[in-house]
């Protein structure tokens, strides 16, 4: 029955979007962490989206859930300050920031909480679906 | 005369069936709405429908991973849909407002036609039992 595929491949969008929303919740609890060298500098996360494309050559079905390949980091360059009066601040009184654009993961924030409210309604007419199907022909 | 289930009970099941398959393949356009370079899919009602109808699929029943997946279908329905604009930078053209809708729409016709089955099933029943 193809209506149970649905919570499958709605739960894979949810599953995502959550990848998704913690990457953000990382890079924004992370966009002031200091550092003194560029190597132990954070650098924003952002997860790799991409088809299950292999369910779908198996030939089984059209369609196909979503998967995360992996978390890439930025290449940014980081945000070099001049402070030589931090406590963290290299010989030559430089600090190195992470390069996360707070402005930038605000708003992935609230596409991956709209993505995931989606999935979940998706999910939500699905079931109404199959409870009207379980109950047909009763009276 | 005896009663014939397929005639009783018409086109809707199949029809329930196609409209399944529709909500599973929206379903995924829209776990994948931000997949890069996804495109989106639809399913041309009309001759998935006439396929289910016809019962026409005939192929090999596959009972080890191994094995080709050989399979004759003459045309399930299943295309790419047509992007109402242009390529927005990653490849992606699922239109998340439109698969919404279209889900909604397809859940309705779902259960619209789970109603006629089931008013089917009701004057069946009715039929046997006489109305008691």
């Amino acid at each position: 029955m193809s209506l149970f595929n649905v919570f499958s491949i709605s739960g894979s969008g949810m599953s995502a979007q959550s990848v998704r929303l913690n990457t953000t919740a990382s890079n924004i609890a992370n966009a002031d962490s200091v550092s003194s060298s560029v190597d132990q500098t954070y650098r924003a996360r952002h997860p790799v989206f991409a088809a299950q494309m292999q369910k779908a050559a198996a030939g089984q079905n059209e369609s196909v859930g979503v998967q995360v390949l992996g978390v890439v980091e930025s290449n940014k360059p980081l945000n070099v300050e001049y402070a030589p009066d931090h406590p963290m601040a290299d010989g030559e009184g430089y600090i190195y920031k992470p390069n996360v654009n707070v402005i930038e993961e605000m708003t992935n924030m609230i596409s991956a909480s709209r993505s995931y409210q989606t999935n979940v309604q998706i999910a939500e007419s699905a079931k109404s679906m199959l409870t009207k199907t379980l109950a047909l022909g009763q009276r | 005369m005896a009663i014939s289930f397929e005639k009783a009970f018409g086109i809707y099941p199949q029809s329930i069936q196609v409209s399944a398959e529709r909500a599973e393949i929206i379903a995924g356009n829209i776990a994948n709405a931000d997949t890069p370079g996804y495109k989106a899919k639809g399913l041309d009602f009309k001759a998935a429908l006439a396929q289910a109808a016809s019962k026409q699929q005939t192929g090999m029943t596959r009972t080890n991973e191994k094995h080709f997946d050989v399979r004759m279908e003459l045309n399930n329905g299943v295309g790419f849909r047509v992007p109402d604009q242009a390529d927005t930078g990653d490849g992606n053209n699922v239109d998340v407002q439109v698969e919404r809708n279209l889900y909604l729409e397809n859940s309705m016709k779902y259960q619209a036609s789970l109603q006629f089955l089931n008013g089917s099933i009701k004057g069946l029943r009715k039929a046997i039992t006489g109305g008691q």
